[in-house]
């Protein structure tokens, strides 16, 4: 008999667990190009108290937890490197609180992007929040675990800075909450109080979110989205500073890839406007696009490709279908914008010189303060030689990041471990101490963020 | 290589010089006009070719079946005077460039639907009035293999066309059809008139969508209960190029029983979609292009219309969703004539 099964069948029922060869085979690997690794168990747990039973099971057991959103980072983030047991959050699915006047969603940990965008434009029209490019499937938790970016970026920045409140299961199996809510005063604020952010961009290796509160903004009547086409790199750095300056765009993605034919070797820049009315959106374009590009235009080194009413969210990336196969996984970044241009031309080389078809993209952060610079790879999942290739590039790349000056975004453990070999020892030190206390067993996502 | 047959003599006896005289956006009296198309003909510069807005009228305003607006575009190129900004020029040249291999060739000998670059709007050639047809460029992956490459008119880029049509040609013949039923009117345009007046062979027979649905909802006559809707209609630019073809519109209209609004801006006098405007180098293209929608909407509106139907996809996109907002609702000439034999289209609501 399993005891671990019994008793993770205790906890949660017999339906939510499995420790079948075809569960565990699906859970073993994610989209990119990481080499799969099964877990002993998949377990689906409904409620808080549910993860607080298993994270104190897997002390006991000294085995290990692997927390899965989407399962949609790529970089094998949410595969169990070491085995152990896998957590599938997904039923974790409620929408617990919409507050209108002060602006934040309080969502349970399985709450995905999708299902917040679809929740928000039924009921509230007026709301939105800033979605990934990621497929919708993607989870909110997940996300901000990754310090993601999405589609408000360019004035609000990174999601991770838009959390308001967490409740956290901590390795031991105590729950705990961050910001306001920790003194009962509701999910409005993640300040003032001593900051504990301790979890956050740690891959779950610190504890698990069960509940995140996050910031929404005001959703326009009319959203949609205009493209400026560059003919030389060198222009964009200049040319994002600008539109950030005005203060009149959602996002700004600058991108080029080999394949369309059409969106090779230029950069075209997508701006994403909104308004409350047509005098207001005329107003915007006007300023955005002669205002501020038409000296492109007049030299004819720059082009309005036109406005697209209606969002499509999320805009992702068709790129895995290009390459016969599907396979598709990304080095992401965050790097001054300045360095555009060597983003675009090093990591064209790279590509190149393993026979991928380049794609790469740069979302701006904040009013041009970092933008997130992503290489994509496709490779056909059917040929082993194809991943191989990807994942060379992909090692390059990280390698890259670093020379140009960047920072790795959600980096695998190979990336983790190029960071870690230059990271400040104080700091490497002050993250052993953290980890070690915090997880005494070891037992969270183990392979990412070995400090201890 | 293929040359444009331009005959200046024509010119020379031209009573109207109709071509820029008509023109809707340049104020050109006969004068100005006959010693401009000289000077565009002789190879020198001229402001016209500086201001044109490509918006191909010009070649149905001739009276004398000269090809006025692809003389322009001739010497645009010749002289690097392009309308818009270089980027724009090398985005469209590689957009046609097929991209996913090779396209699978059937053999039909009978009539053919081509989709051409609209592979994707396979939604719209269903039900009663497609039954029996072979549609050829089905596959979104592969079509631009079958892209008549007629827009790189917007770009300045004649030599484009006249380099990639043959190979296009060459693969709709490969499906050895008897009849070429044209789903864009661009393609109609391109092998009827662009064609002939290069030099390019072509070796089947083209047939206008609209003469297609014409032919089919006579079939089905039986079957077909009045519309009703107040219609406009929006004439691509290319449509220019068949101006005989035009009346199957009213004809249509008729058939069906939708109620054709009368209209400042129609038939020769119709304004274009602006899509290709707005991205001009001339200072004020987009609001150009911005005043020109407005116009035309305005129009629209004041005639009463309830629908307005489009031929080409690419002036759907660019006015779809401003009409909408107008409550005016954008459709497909083939979704109306689907609605009129009591079929529903697709996203019909
Ligand atoms: C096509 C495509 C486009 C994308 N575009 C974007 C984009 O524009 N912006 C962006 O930010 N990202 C993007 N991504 C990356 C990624 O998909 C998203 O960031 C996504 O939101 C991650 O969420 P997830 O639920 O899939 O996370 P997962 O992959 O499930 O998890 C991410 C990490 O967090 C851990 N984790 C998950 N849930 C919890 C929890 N509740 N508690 C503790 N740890 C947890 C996991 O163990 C893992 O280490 C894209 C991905 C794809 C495939
Ligand atoms: S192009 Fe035609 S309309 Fe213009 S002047 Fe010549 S013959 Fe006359
Ligand atoms: S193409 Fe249009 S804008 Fe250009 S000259 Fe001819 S009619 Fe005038």
């Amino acid at each position: 008999m399993d005891s671990i099964y019994e008793a993770l069948v205790n906890i949660v029922g017999k339906e939510y667990v499995s420790n079948q060869p075809e569960e565990l085979y699906i859970y073993s690997f994610d989209l990119g190009t990481a080499e799969p690794c099964q877990p002993q168990y998949v377990v689906s747990p409904r409620a808080t108290e549910h993860i607080q039973g298993i994270v104190r099971l897997a002390n006991k057991e000294k085995i290990p937890i692997v927390p899965l959103g989407g399962g949609l980072s790529l970089a094998g983030l949410a595969v169990p490197l070491k085995g152990g047991i896998l957590l599938d959050l997904k039923r974790m699915d409620s929408i617990i609180e919409v507050n209108e006047n002060a602006r934040y969603a309080v969502v349970e940990c399985g709450v995905s992007q999708g299902q917040l965008t679809s929740y928000l434009e039924k009921n509230y029209p007026r709301l939105t929040h800033s979605e990934p490019g990621a497929p919708p499937a993607a989870t909110l938790a997940g996300n901000v675990m990754i310090h993601g970016q999405g589609d408000l970026a360019q004035p609000y920045g990174f999601n991770s800075d838009l959390v308001n409140g967490l409740e956290v299961v901590l390795p031991t199996g105590e729950v705990c909450h961050i910001g306001s809510v920790a003194i009962g005063a509701g999910w409005f604020t993640n300040h003032p109080l001593p900051d504990v952010g301790l979890f956050l961009g740690w891959c779950g290796t610190t504890g698990i979110i069960t509940k995140l509160s996050i910031r929404l903004f005001p959703c326009k009547r009319i959203r949609g989205v205009g493209t400026f086409v560059l003919e030389h790199e060198d222009l964009v750095p200049e040319a994002v500073y600008k539109l950030t300056h005005t203060q009149m765009a959602e996002d700004i993605v600058a991108f080029s890839s080999a394949i369309p034919p059409f969106a090779s070797e230029l950069q075209q820049i997508t701006v994403n406007i909104a308004a409350d009315s047509e005098k207001e959106l005329e107003f915007k374009q006007e300023i955005l696009w002669d205002d501020t590009l038409g000296e492109y235009i007049h030299r004819g080194e720059g082009a309005y490709l036109g406005f697209v009413r209606h969002l499509q969210r999320p805009q992702i990336s068709k790129t895995s279908d290009y390459k016969k196969g599907g396979g598709f996984e990304y080095v992401g970044s965050i790097v001054p914008i300045q360095r555009y241009p060597e983003c675009y031309r090093k990591g064209r080389e790279i590509s190149e010189r393993h026979g991928i078809p380049y794609t790469v993209t740069g979302r701006c952060v904040g009013a041009g303060h970092s933008m997130m610079f992503a290489w994509t790879f496709a490779f056909n999942r059917a040929d082993p030689e194809t991943i191989i290739q990807a994942r060379k590039a992909l090692h390059e790349t990280d390698d890259l990041v670093l020379q140009l000056g960047g920072v790795i975004w959600k980096p695998g453990t190979y990336g983790q471990k190029l960071i870690l070999e230059r990271l400040d020892p104080g700091t490497k030190e002050l993250m052993g101490k953290i980890k070690r206390l915090i997880d005494p067993n070891g037992i969270m996502n183990p392979g990412n963020w070995e400090v201890a | 290589m293929y040359t444009l047959k331009f005959d200046i003599e024509k010119c020379h006896n031209c009573q109207t010089q109709a071509c820029l005289t008509r023109c809707q956006h340049l104020d050109i009296d006969r004068e100005v006009a006959q010693r401009e198309i000289r000077k565009i003909a002789r190879g020198e510069d001229s402001f016209i070719l500086h201001d044109c807005l490509t918006c191909y009228a010009c070649e149905e305003y001739c009276t004398m079946g000269n090809h006025p607006f692809y003389l322009i575009v001739e010497q645009q190129e010749a002289l690097n005077i392009p309308p818009v900004p270089r980027p724009l020029i090398q985005r469209a040249v590689n957009l046609g460039v097929p991209f996913r291999g090779e396209p699978e060739i059937g053999e039909v000998h009978g009539p053919v639907l081509n989709m051409a670059a609209f592979s994707d709007l396979i939604g719209l050639i269903q039900g009663r009035l497609f039954e029996g047809l072979t549609v050829i460029s089905t596959d979104d992956r592969k079509m631009f293999h079958y892209f008549c490459q007629l827009m790189y008119l917007h770009y300045a880029r004649s030599s484009v066309i006249k380099e990639r049509l043959p190979g296009v040609i060459n693969t709709i013949n490969r499906h050895k059809p008897t009849e070429v039923i044209c789903f864009h009117d661009e393609c109609y345009g391109t092998y009827t008139s662009y064609c002939p007046a290069v030099g390019i062979d072509v070796p089947f027979t083209p047939i206008h969508f609209f003469e297609f649905l014409h032919r089919r909802l006579t079939e089905l006559k039986e079957a077909i209960r009045p519309v009703g809707f107040k219609v406009a209609y929006q004439r691509p630019c290319s449509s220019r190029l068949s101006p005989d073809k035009h009346h199957f519109v009213r004809d249509i209209f008729e058939l069906i029983g939708a109620r054709y609004v009368e209209r400042e801006y129609v038939d020769e006098n119709a304004l274009c979609c602006a899509g290709a405007i707005q991205g001009q180098r001339r200072e004020g293209s987009r609001k150009r292009a911005i005043e020109m929608q407005r116009k035309n909407i305005n129009d629209m509106k004041k005639a009463g219309a309830e629908v307005c139907i489009f031929n080409c996809p690419a002036c759907f996109q660019t006015l779809g969703s401003l009409l909408s907002a107008e409550d005016i609702k954008p459709m497909y000439m083939s979704d109306l004539c689907r609605l009129a034999i009591g079929e529903k289209p697709m996203e019909w609501r």
